[in-house]
């Protein structure tokens, strides 16, 4: 079961190579089919608990090994649902090839999606510190192609610069990788969280990691190559990678240090992630008000938004026992990750439906967009709702969890954080939405666009308002396998 | 699903249906649309008739969701929403008829009904919530419902009004947030109860409480329109009439109102906020509320900007009645939530009338106007003088329990400072009538069009409203007014055991 | 010092000495190849650890993860040099300029 999670889409991927010509259709059926094997796999990881998968029979320390948790299920949940509606918006995005023997950017797309889809699920599979690296690159590099689509000067030059800041993180995380292994000589996740220590050269590796990943995650202030990257890609590839790909590498810092180095790591480096984070909420945020482009508005949004994952990290390093506070801060985090996930997709789907329609995403072209495009309006505000963190959706429950954890932790600096960010989300959110309710400016004709188009970049902003609604489950099923409380209430101290 | 569970669902329902269906009709199916609104409209206020009656037979509604761990959804029916509710279930039925009849021929009019409907569904919400959470969903959900009807027009101003407006109530809606998950961490998710939850909290923690109440009341004071958080409310005056009348009366001015109603009673309970010393702060704020608003009411020539600063003073009694300790001044305070409610809405009605068939906004410009149209100018004539407290109309009843109620909590500076509000209340509202009925008129009007002195659509809704100011005031001592119902409020408030 | 640790430091001198080359250097084909060494001292750490403990025989593991390194690093040279490429093709510049700065070139 668990290994159609990954040989689906590369097996796909390779099948979209070879017959361009079909590359749509593999493309559809794949992402559906494997976020359908997604859906029965978390079923069973609901039901058993943890799985754990041999490939190929070898064991530890020579064998590769798949790992999957809640925390896997979930993220597998995530990249096989957005996924299968990014292809849906895709078929309609991409122009079909015009003629025989020609290799249009809808042929490049298909392969290059689905090595990426396949990428990502092979990463949250990883039991290893190794495995991890190799799918990490692979997902980095079907990245990067994407990234370069448009085959632009500007799409060129920024995918070259986010290649070179993925090869240096990606360097420094080997490094720290060969560290690691050269004091215990052990790769797997679980089987070094026994023998971890803190001397030396494991801080260094530590950090080495850390830093490495965070130039993939784009924290600030390592932020630089996302804004360029994910503004000038396609809209379905820039929906991608600010909602699912950043994610690859937050997780594999999640799975380092909750779980392989939990309870050894300084405060001072938990509350060192923290101030970046809120560096990255306020100067990412800052940005984006002042961003003229619909796209690089939301690219700079996502630099802020990121921001928001790296507030778990005080907390939860400051916590010795995986106690309430500390599944707060987890949920929490993750929970904005999700959102953000769903949020991020539709509005990046929802510019590029704007696109289609004027020919330009600046952001005073939306003037009068309600109108012709009332789906898309609704979809840009839900999202942003989202984004903000205003009740009901899933933005809230993330804030809500956070705020509780940062009151619970006794660690208030950060409320200001939280409630600033949020401020500043809204003010951009708002800056963008006014123009909706501006006449339209004459002669300026809207193009029609495919209904699915629009159609899709709504579901996904539904989605991130409704797991608002459905939070208990998905809480319950990111903490299978963490060892967090698995129904999260405090006794109440004041009573 | 119980139909006991079902009832405050479909009543937040009827409305919120309304609007998305709204939402996308043609611009052009004029008819339809309006059918659409009377017709939520009106099942929500046979719903709300509903649970009066099952009420007032003991039934219990409650809908309970569990939404995040230790976290539930809540809307329930106790007395004090059953108060909020009915005032928002009427005021709205006469608005939407207001609306219709205002927005004739205007532009964007299923945007518009459909966030109006959103509004008034997120306000049920308020009245219904049955805890802090369930609560402030709904208050941040009224926030992004307003909004695009204060910005409506699309011109700049009314942009510019949007963006301060939706500055005050995020930032507040964010300080809110905080109190509401501070005090979830501190006593986990507790429901709304008359005799509050929070006395049993050892006194270890009454520090963190005090803290916890000033960052409630602080959020709720920007939608309640206390200084200094009212700056939004004179600048929201852009949106059209119907639109500001709702507002005022209803919608966001009385959230935040009732939501300190809520604090004060259910969260913290009305004796132990007393022990805790934070009620004369309050009261103070208040104070300086009333009279800043009136003052600044005066010197306002727009008739709408002098309204709205009107309101900031009038919306401030209720803040002031709570935050006496004692039950008059509870029962003013309650009962003025309606009276200020139904009062208010009809003086925007009215000024609504009067720009949209005359053209009028500056009182310097209304000379004589009673002249041309007597029935506007007869409504209007009844609820100012109700706000300045005349008996017999409904605000002359609400200020004397809260002069008593002040004498009850030991506070007679209360009686002065109503005393002189009122002066001032006539100071601002005398002289439009005045003009309007005595001063010759400076210019000639135009003709009317029909028989009546403008639409009918326009004229039924401030005649209704002044109707029931009046009807408020003389038959207060009888069973089901206002006053019956926030006294016997009141007495579960200071009579139920914790 | 042993003869492996003395690869340590050399691949960690290779990793820094590729760092900074991929940070300064301003031409694109350099970069690649700062980025080449900088992976060579990766690798080469690797390749130094698997004598650590001075066990009769080589630890396979660090072979096998170098191996699997050096085929990313080949890929990610082969996109880089494409890329680069093709911005030479389009813009006529071999650096990493704002190309918003060099519209003359279109």
């Amino acid at each position: 079961m668990i290994i159609w999670l990954v040989l689906l889409p590369f097996a796909g991927g390779v099948l979209a190579f070879a017959l361009a010509r079909w590359g749509r259709v593999i493309g559809l059926l794949t992402t559906a089919g494997t976020f359908a094997v997604g859906l029965i796999f978390s079923a069973q990881i609901w039901q058993n608990g943890p799985q754990r998968y041999l490939v190929g029979g070898w064991s530890v320390p020579l064998g590769i090994n798949f790992f999957a948790d809640g925390l896997s299920a979930v993220m597998l949940l995530i990249t096989g649902g957005i996924g299968t509606i990014i292809s849906l918006y895709s078929i309609s995005y991409f122009a079909p090839t015009a003629r025989k023997g020609e290799w249009s950017e809808n042929d490049t797309f298909w392969p290059l999606w689905l090595f990426l889809v396949g990428g990502l699920n092979a990463l949250f599979l990883s039991a290893d510190v190794f495995n991890v690296y190799v799918t990490l690159e692979v997902v980095t590099l079907a990245a990067i192609g994407l990234a370069a689509l448009a085959g632009n000067a500007a799409a060129l030059t920024a995918s070259l610069r986010y290649l070179f800041a993925a090869l240096i993180g990606s360097m420094a995380y080997l490094m720290g990788v060969a560290l690691l292994y050269a004091s215990y000589g052990l790769l797997d996740f679980q089987a070094l969280q026994q023998v971890v220590q803190t001397d030396a050269p494991t801080v260094l590796a530590l950090s080495l990691m850390t830093v490495g990943l965070l130039l993939k995650t784009a924290l600030f202030p390592l932020h630089f190559w996302l804004p360029p990257a994910h503004s000038t890609a396609p809209a379905p590839v820039s929906a991608a990678l600010s909602g699912l790909v950043v994610k690859g590498s937050f997780y594999i810092t999640l799975r380092l240090w909750f779980e392989t180095f939990y309870g050894q790591i300084h405060f001072s480096a938990g509350q060192l992630l923290g101030a970046l984070g809120t560096a990255a909420i306020l100067w990412g945020s800052f940005q984006a008000v002042r961003q003229k482009r619909l796209k690089l508005l939301i690219a700079y949004s996502t630099v802020g938004q990121i921001g928001y994952l790296f507030l778990l990290f005080p907390i939860i390093t400051a916590t010795t026992s995986r106690d309430v506070v500390a599944a707060w801060a987890w949920s929490g985090g993750l929970f904005q990750a999700i959102s953000h996930a769903l949020a991020k997709t539709s509005m990046f789907l929802s510019a590029g439906v704007l696109l289609k329609a004027v020919g330009t995403d600046e952001i005073k072209s939306m003037r009068g967009i309600a109108g012709h495009l009332p789906l898309t309006t609704f979809a840009l505000a839900l999202a942003g709702i989202s984004l903000i963190g205003l009740p009901p959706s899933g933005g809230f429950v993330a804030k809500w969890l956070m705020m509780k954890a940062i009151i619970g932790s006794g660690q208030w600096w950060w409320i200001p954080v939280v409630t600033l960010g949020g401020l500043l989300t809204a003010g951009y959110v708002f800056l963008m939405l006014r123009y909706t309710f501006l006449p339209q400016e004459a002669n300026h004709p809207f193009k029609p666009v495919s209904p699915v188009m629009q159609g899709t970049a709504f579901a996904l902003a539904v989605g991130a308002v409704v797991i608002g609604f459905r939070a208990k489950e998905l809480i319950t099923l990111l903490n299978i396998g963490m060892g967090f409380p698995e129904v999260p209430v405090l006794e109440n101290p004041g009573l | 699903m119980t139909w006991e569970s079902a009832m405050p669902t479909l009543i937040v329902g009827t409305s919120l249906l309304t609007g998305l269906l709204i939402f996308f009709l043609e611009e052009k199916r004029q008819r339809l649309r309006s059918t659409l609104n009377l017709l939520g409209a009106g099942l929500k206020l046979v719903f709300v008739g509903i649970i009066i009656v099952g009420t007032l037979q003991g039934r219990e509604y409650e809908f309970r969701f569990p939404l995040v761990l230790g976290f539930d959804f809540l809307l329930r029916v106790d007395m004090l929403s059953l108060l909020f509710v009915t005032l928002s279930g009427v005021l709205w039925f006469v608005t939407t008829i207001y609306a219709i009849g205002y927005l004739e021929g205007s532009e964007h009019r299923s945007r518009f009904f459909g966030f109006f409907s959103i509004c008034v569904a997120a306000s049920t919400g308020i009245a219904l919530a049955g805890n802090l959470i369930t609560f402030f969903i709904f208050y941040e959900f009224l926030t992004l419902s307003t909004y695009p009807l204060v910005v409506h027009r699309g011109t700049e101003e009314s942009l510019r009004a949007g963006r301060t407006y939706l500055w005050y109530t995020i930032t507040g809606g964010t300080v809110l947030f905080v109190g509401v998950a501070w005090l979830n961490v501190l006593v986990g998710d507790v429901d709304f109860s008359h005799a509050g939850s929070l006395a049993s909290v050892a006194p270890y923690y009454h520090t963190e409480l005090i803290a916890i109440f000033v960052l409630l009341i602080a959020g709720l004071g920007v939608k309640a329109a206390l200084v200094p958080l009212h700056g939004w409310l004179p600048v929201a005056m852009v949106a059209p009439a119907p639109v500001s009348a709702l507002l005022h009366a209803v919608a966001v001015v009385k959230a935040g109102a009732f939501g300190i109603v809520r604090v004060v009673y259910d969260v913290f309970g009305v004796s132990f906020a007393n022990s805790l010393g934070v009620l004369t702060p309050l009261a103070i704020l208040a104070s300086i509320t009333i009279i800043y608003g009136s003052l600044r009411a005066m010197t306002q020539d727009d008739l709408k900007k002098r309204l709205a600063y009107s309101t900031i003073s009038q919306v401030s009694y209720i803040t002031l009645g709570v935050a006496l300790f004692g039950i008059t001044g509870t029962i003013g305070s309650l009962v003025h939530l309606v009276h200020q409610g139904i009062m208010k809405i009809t003086l925007f009605f009215c000024a609504g009338n009067v720009a949209e068939t005359l053209g009028l906004h500056r009182i310097s410009e209304m000379n004589g106007i009673g002249r041309r149209m007597p029935v506007t100018m007869g409504a209007f004539t009844v609820a100012a003088l109700g706000m300045i407290g005349l008996p017999p109309i409904a605000g002359f009843i609400s200020k004397w329990y809260l002069a008593l109620g002040g004498l009850e909590a030991g506070k007679p500076w209360v009686v002065v400072v109503l005393l002189v509000s009122s002066l001032l209340n006539a100071a601002y509202f005398l002289p439009i009538l005045h003009a309007a009925w005595f001063k010759k008129p400076s210019q000639s009007w135009s003709p009317r069009t029909g028989k009546l002195e403008t639409s009918a659509m326009l004229l039924v809704p401030p005649v209704i409203t002044a109707g029931f100011s009046l009807a408020a005031g003389l038959f207060a001592a009888s069973n089901g007014s206002p006053l019956a119902l926030a006294r016997q409020i009141a007495e579960l408030l200071y009579y139920s055991s914790p | 010092m042993s003869q492996y640790q003395l690869y340590a430091v050399g691949a960690v001198l290779l990793f820094c000495i590729g760092l900074q080359g991929i940070i300064v250097c301003r031409h694109l084909l350099k970069k690649v190849m700062a980025a080449n060494i900088m992976g060579g001292g990766a690798f080469l750490f690797l390749i130094s650890i698997a004598r650590r403990n001075t066990i009769e025989t080589a630890d396979p593991v660090p072979h096998a993860m170098v191996l699997t390194g050096i085929v990313i690093a080949l890929s990610a040279s082969v996109l880089a040099l494409a890329l680069t490429r093709q911005i030479h093709k389009t813009t006529g510049h071999t650096t990493l300029e704002d190309p918003t700065n060099n519209r003359v070139e279109k």
